[in-house]
């Protein structure tokens, strides 16, 4: 079985740290980070009022969809993609080849200024990711469920 | 692939409901949603068409509680199951931690199950996954129709490597959280191996 994405405290702490400045860099309203598969790594600015589960959902069906639609015209995925709304605008992009990263922004930035930040952003965070891939591969980087016993999975299923 | 978080103290699960088309996998999603705190559920998600088949998918994300101090969260996701939708199922499949196989009891939809289990083995395996190895759990829905096979007989065509089977009828709740919980503790179980 393939094994999952594991997030440590030091990681984390980069790459909120990331996004946050990306937040500020770009104007953004909000910035957040997804793994490909749909869970949400991170968020900053004004996501409080936002259903990020969701999101990051979609946002993971979005982009596998993309890299569907890229295979059959011969493209390995598209990296980058943006999608304008009246008020609002969304910028994804790919990062490490395994994570997503998205800025939502308004009138106050604009699509220029949010790749060339994300640009940035995205390299630092490839950077963190590597990291933690070593750091997930490295022998002995035991599954901190090895001691779970079979009651504590029954205690979460009695009513 | 679930996500740990030690940052957040959280776990996340992503569980994939399979099956033929009109089989009742977004029927079940949807008791679950209508049956669960809401304090424990995040809101449900259906990309579907205008006479409510699934398009792509449908989403619930779930809480179960916590384990050692680690909050477990599972992502429900539905596929369509109409056959022609076979590029989207295939990307609903990635980085799944359990299978539910939602079969439809009824004698007419044999075939379309038998269909419906050899493309998960085909598209699992593009993904990487054994539907041998996989946390993986059946449904027999459909069981209060008249016209269905036997236990006996969809257990024979369906069930070779005798994984955990229940007898469900999706609308009235009948068989839908049995199924639920057996799926989740195999994919934690799985996770004590070291996933």
């Amino acid at each position: 079985m393939n094994s999952g994405l594991v997030m440590y405290e030091e990681e984390f702490r980069l790459i909120a740290g990331i996004c946050d400045r990306l937040t500020r860099d770009a104007n953004a309203k909000v910035v957040f980070l997804v793994d490909k598969n749909g869970q949400l790594i991170a968020s900053s600015g004004a996501a409080q009022n936002l259903d990020t589960t969701s999101l990051a959902s979609l946002t993971a069906g979005n982009v596998a969809a993309m890299g569907g639609l890229a295979k059959l015209i011969g493209e390995k995925e598209f990296p980058n993609q943006f999608h304008e709304g009246e008020k609002e605008s969304l910028h994804m992009s790919i990062v490490g080849g395994r994570v997503v990263l998205v800025v939502i922004f308004d009138a106050k930035s604009s699509l220029g200024l949010v790749r060339l930040r994300v640009k940035k952003a995205g390299e630092e965070l490839a950077k963190v990711f590597d990291v933690l891939a070593k750091k997930q591969a490295t022998p002995g980087a035991q599954s901190p469920f090895a001691e779970i016993t079979d009651d504590d999975i029954d205690n979460l299923f009695s009513e | 692939m679930s996500f740990i978080n030690y940052s957040s103290r959280e776990i996340n699960c992503k569980i994939v409901y399979y099956g033929p088309g009109l089989c009742g996998k977004t029927t079940n999603l949807q008791y679950v949603y209508a049956k669960t705190n809401p304090e424990a559920k995040g809101k449900m998600i259906s990309l579907a068409t205008e006479t409510e088949r699934t398009l792509f998918f449908d989403f619930l994300p779930l809480s179960l509680g916590e384990i050692r101090g680690f909050k477990t969260r599972f992502h429900l996701y539905t596929v369509p199951g109409q056959v022609f939708y076979d590029a989207s199922r295939k990307l609903i499949l990635k980085g799944v931690d359990g299978v539910v196989f939602v079969a439809d009891s009824q004698i007419e939809r044999m075939e379309a199950n038998m269909e419906s289990i050899e493309n998960l083995r085909v598209n699992l395996a593009e993904q990487g996954y054994d539907l041998n190895k996989i946390p993986y759990v059946i449904q027999y829905n459909k069981r209060d129709l008249p016209n269905i096979a036997t236990v006996d007989e969809l257990h024979r065509l369906m069930n070779p490597r005798n994984v955990p089977e229940y007898q469900a009828v999706a609308p009235t709740g009948v068989g839908v959280f049995d199924t639920l919980k057996a799926v989740a503790k195999l994919v934690l179980t799985e996770l004590k191996k070291g996933g």
